[in-house]
């Protein structure tokens, strides 16, 4: 049984989502669709906005973030380093509130882009161009796939690629279970799916709560040396899950997961300080993934 | 036999405020039967003709019960049933 860790946090502004800021720029522009100059808007929580500043301030783009007013510290400044402007949504409903202020911003300023990461194909491409046969080269006795399911850009491109050429590979998704504030809802027809989402590329799908996350988080780092974001634990916490299962089961398995991005952003919450328990609590009502 | 449900905000004006609760039944389906005989309206909401509600996600012991039998997905008192809205993440 052996577990390898696709250190996704090494890329240029430290996360997963700089491979589909660039491919959804790429695209707009091959497309036409956007020139230096415009504007570009976004819902985001944080990561996706981050890379997506990095890019548009080198090809000339000004970008607007939306984002839940529930995020890290760390986040708001990186936004405003790479030169983003920042619109915040509230805190309860999470991203669904930043999704329905964008759609409303994106109404209201036709000249304005909207990327859209949840259901922009390019998303989902940059995984199945790079991310999938990255993973394939490097570790050709791959047997499951472990990321989370933010946007599902991740999951659906290496999933797809996988489905092509090792259909095999067991593909698992790791979704974050936040505090109650986040599924503040009026009603459940306010609930989303992302437009990328396809069921059919997952093998199976888990929901891993804060206190799990934590602990998987720190594991990470006292056992590996690996200072991951929170929403790392949550993924490995699926992997070692899955990885229980097949041991039980007698057989062996390469399980890789992903790394989505480093712990600095998450400092200021708490959640590397005190108990497991002062960390959960800390990090209650925000959106740590 | 009773297994624990937890209930999501926006589904607990049906169990009193409670924030879980029990129900009965060998599967997902009779689970959710059973709570509606106990919270009546509560199933209306997590199901429509098709089967789970498209914005509704459950899962047994946080594995989400899609990618098991559905309502058909077997059930013990040893296991947890958490329901959940579906919201956006990234």
């Amino acid at each position: 049984m052996r577990l390898w860790a696709k250190l996704e946090d090494r890329n240029p502004t430290g996360s997963v989502k700089d491979r589909a800021a660039l491919a959804m720029i790429r695209q707009a522009e091959a497309e036409g669709r956007i020139k230096p100059g415009m504007t570009l808007l976004e819902p985001t929580s944080g990561n996706t906005g981050i890379s997506l500043a990095m890019v548009a301030k080198q090809h000339g783009y000004k970008l607007i973030c939306v984002m839940p007013e529930n995020t890290s510290i760390e986040r708001t400044q990186l936004l405003t380093m790479w030169g983003a402007e920042i619109i915040t949504s509230p805190a309860a409903g999470g991203s669904n509130e930043a999704v329905r202020v964008a759609k409303g911003l994106a109404a209201q300023n036709p000249d304005w882009v909207m990327l859209y990461q949840y259901g922009n194909e390019a998303n989902a491409q940059a995984h199945f161009d790079t991310t999938g046969p990255e993973l394939l080269d490097d570790l050709p006795t791959i047997t499951h796939f472990v990321a989370g399911l933010g946007t599902t850009g991740t999951l659906m491109g290496v999933g797809r690629f996988f489905r092509e050429k090792k259909p095999d590979v067991q593909i698992i998704a790791a979704e974050p279970r936040y505090g109650e504030l986040v599924y503040g809802l009026r009603n459940l027809e306010e609930g989303f799916i992302p437009e990328l989402y396809d069921a059919s590329v997952l093998t199976s799908r888990f929901s891993v709560g804060p206190m799990d996350a934590l602990r998987r988080t720190r594991e990470l780092l006292e056992v590996e040396g690996i200072f991951a974001g929170i929403s790392t634990g949550a993924i490995l916490h699926a992997a070692l899950g899955v990885a229980a299962k097949v041991e039980q089961a007698g057989q062996v398995a390469d399980i890789a997961f992903i790394v989505c991005d480093g712990g600095w952003k998450y400092l200021s919450t708490g959640a590397y300080e005190g108990t497991l328990d002062e960390a959960e609590a800390a990090i209650e009502g925000q959106l740590w993934a | 036999m009773a297994t624990e449900v937890r209930v999501p905000t926006i589904l607990r004006e049906f169990t009193g405020g409670e924030k879980a609760v029990t129900a009965e039944g060998p599967t997902l389906q009779a689970i959710i039967a059973n709570l509606d005989a106990n919270y009546p309206g509560i199933g209306g909401r997590l199901l429509d003709s098709s089967g789970l509600r498209r914005f509704v996600n459950v899962y047994l012991n946080d594995e989400d019960v899609r990618f098991l039998d559905g309502l058909d997905t077997a059930v013990t008192e040893r296991d947890a049933i958490t329901i959940l809205p579906a919201v956006a993440g990234g």
